[in-house]
């Protein structure tokens, strides 16, 4: 019985093979775009979870500098000898071999056995590690970029991506000679009676693992994007899987009342077509996993750029293949294939077995569906906006964006039901009023394709609008501020010192780029010591303002924040903090900072000095013509031997900002482009399936005096003409999505606010484009119509409908 | 003298089959005035279909010339044929084939809207005689079958034909309904001076037509 039964259930598929395949390609694009998404986040994590285990710091606590800048000498020879078991770390980026890398310096005598790093230096001769002519390790991949780094480099898995483990006194020369330790990590294994910290090193504080921004949470954010829009492509592909299924069960559903009644007991059939749907998913999900790996492999180097240029994360660019990932792949596909199936295996169930062969009554059916999926728009759009005035944090702002687009998504066929019903009244012609008739009539059998579709333009549109408005504030951002024409970088406090004298009569100024690393209300942050000088007055840029900022900056009357940590620790001017060893400031204005993560602040330099003496004074940017740049850059370099990467002019400086900027959202468009496709694939897969009825439905029409081409094109004018409608409608959403994108997740995810830009060519581009997809995905069916022979079109007028 | 509605001369077509060539229409030839009925009946499979369906330009024919109202039908190019199922031919199916998408009052219209002779005060006379009035805001699929091929029936005649074709226009109807179906048809075509086709397998229902052909194995013969 079962067998014949599932001979039966196949012998569907086999007459509809194209049906077969949009089912299996929706499931698999579905979980392509999810687990190729999934890839890239697992492969990120997992890097920074071993770039976190090469010392054991996931598990060990460690002593910081309150006040930043380091770790003094003095403390940890105090803290030794009262018998704390403490190993120093110094990490730091650093030229290194013509490429930029973090170095990593540690004390291999009493570093904690708990990290990988022992494993790494058990290879080598320990010796050679701690003195001339050096040893270092790095992951193979960064050994084989570095070209001629000055010491031997052997490769060791166990080293994060860009980084070059090495003795921390090789350490503090490559990182400018004067750096001190920024941490000693605390060996679990303590002697049992200690002095107190506060009594050996008051300076210090200790932090425990996990108790601050590590570097997974710093990333978390750019990670929770990634899966929102690998969540957003997975639902448009269960939309062609939803639609596929319910046709398949629309189609099948005289054959299922005869198995019925020929005694196939329902819960056997039930159970049949959910095992015929999870062979089904298993097979796309296979497809899917391999397409999935694909997209990831094809994405990583971009992510991994794009976290290395914002976060310095150590993110290989290669992809490893993981078993869990695969499983939960698969697992996605099978849950996601019962969710698109659920809804025709339950009115399987409630079907009566003398249930009427024809589909639902349409008339019927259809007012009650859209009554319901009105209500339902309607109540998500009420949580939208509640969450809009009340919500707070990036889960919310999530649940936001997703009750935004699955309310505009159900609002869809309503509204379209709603024009295309005004459309009819208003139409003249026989014609015309069966064009929109029969387009209200196809509403139900379009309406996920049409939601598919309405979503992926509105995260397009919403998308691109965000990218666009932040890469014009972002242009315009940059030009104001990195207003200075040349950068240049001293290796030592001597060179920057000897530099400074030499460029003094050749610029019109200096502007020292000194900072230090410190806690600012509670936030990791860095404080920048700044020079009175026009350059800033005139051209940085400020959100917000008390009166006579700059003056009482440059008085040390007050301090400049940037917008990141204004937002998060609530300085707005007018408000007062502190700063570890400076003392207490009024904050004076708030700084835009576009591309990066972490708190600044903008101390004037005299206080700086006073504050930090020990932070590397370094960095330079100079103030002079920009024709007479490169001479004096070429002059720089013969005097002093500075390496060309410790130098830039301006347009460099500029081309570096962009090109990281346009790494970090090349990712994003290409999942747009992929959410894209696969609307438009939902759309044709729902044209094609249907193309089949349609002709039973248009050969009256045909007997009644219309032509098949005529008839084709009216067919293929109503799909674009819904398309378009939709399209329509996705504007405005795009837009409210754009706008809540840059209002609301990129002040959580990044810290920044950004204004709103319109970029109407953009969108009639990219309308257009999905015009010309809805037009192709009508086009085969229309084809199929005009060219079909009469006896096809005959036996419409027996077949059921 | 006026045209016939309907001349059908030396008419053949033939199926490719898996087992050779099937003459379904083998030199069949017939005339129908203008309000005249013309039942023809026949086996399955004999032909009646086929023959109706050349009739109105829906099937090619492999040889012979079927003119209605004087326009030829065989050898016209399909936009023409159109054109003719548009203004002189009216058709009616077993299946009905309403247009789901459109009311009863739009479906009674349609044809006529079509063929450019929409006379509102005509369908609703037509509505009113077929028992239409108070069904005109519904969909097709809210009426039974007997209202449905009424429905059909006003839709056909509503155009004003010059020719109508009916195929086992009550064969999804039970007796009663039939009946009271085939009375319309017949009273409403003769008001109208409109020549019918009928397709029936039913003696007693082609018994009510002026006259009556018998199609076998794609010839006709007498009754």
């Amino acid at each position: 019985m079962t067998r014949a039964a599932l001979g039966a259930l196949f012998g569907h598929w086999r007459r509809s093979p194209l049906q077969l395949v949009m089912l299996l390609a929706g499931l698999a694009l579905a979980t392509a775009l999810w687990s190729g998404v999934q890839a890239l986040n697992s492969e990120a994590r997992s890097a920074y979870a071993r770039a976190a285990s090469l010392l054991g710091e996931a598990e060990l606590a460690r002593l910081e500098a309150t006040a930043g800048g380091g770790v003094a000498l003095e403390d940890f020879a105090a803290l030794r000898r009262a018998g704390w078991q403490v190993s120093p770390v110094l990490e730091g980026r650093a030229e290194l071999g013509g490429q930029r890398v973090t170095v990593l310096g540690i004390d291999p005598l009493s570093a904690p056995p708990q990290g990988a790093a022992g494993t790494a230096l058990a290879v080598a001769d320990p010796v050679a590690f701690l003195r001339a002519p050096w040893l270092g390790f790095a992951h193979p991949q960064t050994v084989s970029e570095l070209s001629d780094p000055g010491f031997e480099i052997l490769p060791s898995a166990a080293v994060p991506v860009g980084t070059v483990m090495v003795d921390i006194g090789l350490a503090q020369t490559l990182l400018g000679g004067l750096a001190r330790p920024d941490r000693l990590l605390i060996h679990p294994d303590q002697p049992a009676t200690l002095p107190p910290l506060s009594e050996i090193a008051p300076g210090l504080q200790r932090i425990d693992p996990g108790a601050e921004d590590d570097l997974a949470a710093l990333t978390g954010s750019f990670h929770l994007n990634l899966t929102a829009f690998g969540l957003l492509s997975f639902a448009v592909g269960l939309f062609i899987v939803h639609s596929a299924v319910g046709l398949a069960f629309e189609q099948r559903r005289t054959m299922l009342r005869t198995l019925r009644a020929l005694g196939l007991p329902l819960r056997r059939l039930v159970g049949l077509m959910a095992a015929e749907l999870l062979v089904l998913a298993l097979l796309a999900g296979l497809v899917g996993l391999a397409l999935g790996y694909a997209v990831a492999a094809a994405l990583l180097p971009d992510v991994a750029a794009s976290l290395r240029g914002l976060y310095g994360a150590p993110v290989p660019g290669t992809l490893r293949f993981d078993p869990l990932w695969a499983l939960a792949g698969l697992g996605m596909a099978l849950g996601g294939a019962l969710l698109a199936g659920g809804q025709s295996l339950w009115q399987m169930w409630r079907m009566p077995v003398l249930a009427p062969a024809q589909p639902r009554a349409w008339a019927v059916a259809s007012a009650r569906t859209l009554r319901w999926q009105g209500a339902a728009a309607v109540a998500l759009a009420g949580v939208a906006l509640a969450l809009a005035l009340t919500g707070e944090g990036l889960v919310a702002g999530f649940i936001l964006l997703g009750a935004l687009l699955l309310s505009a998504a159900l609002a869809v066929p309503p509204v379209l039901a709603g024009i295309v019903a005004l459309a009819g009244r208003g139409a003249r012609g026989p014609l015309a009023q069966w064009v929109w008739a029969d387009a209200r009539q196809q509403l139900p059998r379009l309406q996920l394709a049409l939601m598919a579709l309405m979503l992926a333009l509105a995260a397009n549109i919403g998308v691109s609008t965000m990218v666009g408005s932040f890469r014009a504030t972002f242009i315009g951002w940059l030009d104001q501020r990195l207003v200075a024409e040349a950068y240049v970088t001293a290796r030592d406090e001597a060179e920057a010192a000897a530099l400074r004298a030499f460029l003094k009569p050749r610029v019109e100024a200096i502007l020292p780029v000194w900072r230090a690393e410190a806690t600012v209300a509670g936030h990791p942050a860095l404080v920048y010591g700044t020079r009175d000088h026009a350059s800033y007055r005139d051209h940085w840029p400020l959100l917000a303002a008390g009166a006579d900022p700059w003056d009482r900056l440059a008085e040390g009357r007050g301090v400049l924040v940037n917008e990141q940590l204004a937002r998060r620790a609530d300085l707005w001017p007018g408000a007062e903090v502190d700063l570890p060893a400076a003392g207490r400031f009024q904050v004076v204005g708030v700084y835009s900072d576009y591309g990066n993560p972490r708190g600044q602040v903008m101390l004037g330099l005299d206080q700086f000095v006073q504050a930090y003496p020990d932070a590397p004074r370094l960095q330079h940017a100079l103030r002079l013509p920009v024709a007479e740049v490169p001479a004096l850059l070429a002059e720089v370099q013969d005097r002093f031997a500075i390496p060309s990467t410790l130098m830039s002019d301006q347009a460099s400086a500029k081309a570096l900002s962009l090109t990281i900027f346009e790494r970090t959202f090349a990712v994003t468009r290409a999942l747009n482009v992929l959410t894209l496709s696969v609307a438009a694939l939902a759309l044709f897969a729902t044209l094609a399936t249907l193309s089949g009825m349609r002709l039973v439905q248009l050969a009256p029409l045909w007997a009644l005096g219309l032509t098949r081409r005529r008839l084709a094109v009216l067919d293929a004018a109503r799909t674009l003409a819904l398309a378009a409608l939709t399209a329509l409608l996705a504007l405005p959403v795009g837009v409210l999505l754009a706008q809540v994108l840059l209002a609301v997740i990129n002040v959580q995810a990044f810290g920044w606010r950004l204004p709103l830009m319109l970029f109407p060519g953009d969108w009639a581009r990219l309308i257009g484009w999905a015009l010309l997809a809805s037009a192709a995905a009508a086009l085969l069916p229309a084809l199929r119509l005009a060219r079909s022979a009469p006896g096809d079109l005959l036996r419409g007028f027996s077949a059921e409908r | 003298m006026p045209q016939p509605a309907l001349t059908v001369a030396h008419l053949v077509k033939t199926f490719a089959t898996g087992e050779g060539v099937l003459r379904v229409l083998d030199d069949v030839s017939l005339q129908l005035d203008a309000g005249q009925s013309l039942a023809l009946t026949g086996e399955s499979g004999s032909g009646k279909s086929t023959l109706l369906h050349i009739c109105a330009g829906l099937e090619p024919a492999d040889s012979g010339q079927v003119h209605v109202a004087g326009q030829a039908v065989t050898g016209a190019s399909d936009s023409a044929r159109a054109a003719l199922r548009r203004g002189a031919v009216g058709l009616i199916f077993q299946q009905f084939n309403l247009i789901p998408s459109l009311t009863v009052g739009g479906n009674l219209a349609f044809q006529a809207r079509l063929a450019g002779r929409h006379d509102p005060a005509q369908v609703s006379a037509l509505a009113h005689r077929l028992g239409l009035e108070a069904l005109l805001t519904r969909y097709p699929e809210q009426l039974s079958g007997g209202q449905q091929q009424r429905v059909a029936v006003g839709r056909c005649l509503a155009a004003r034909p010059a020719l109508v074709l009916a195929d086992e226009p009550t064969g999804n109807l039970d007796e009663a309904t039939g009946d009271a179906v085939l009375d319309l048809l017949l009273e409403v075509a003769a008001d109208a001076g409109a020549a019918l086709l009928l397709v029936t397998h039913s003696p007693r229902l082609a018994a009510r037509c002026g006259a009556r052909i018998h199609l076998r194995a794609g010839r006709l013969e007498a009754p």
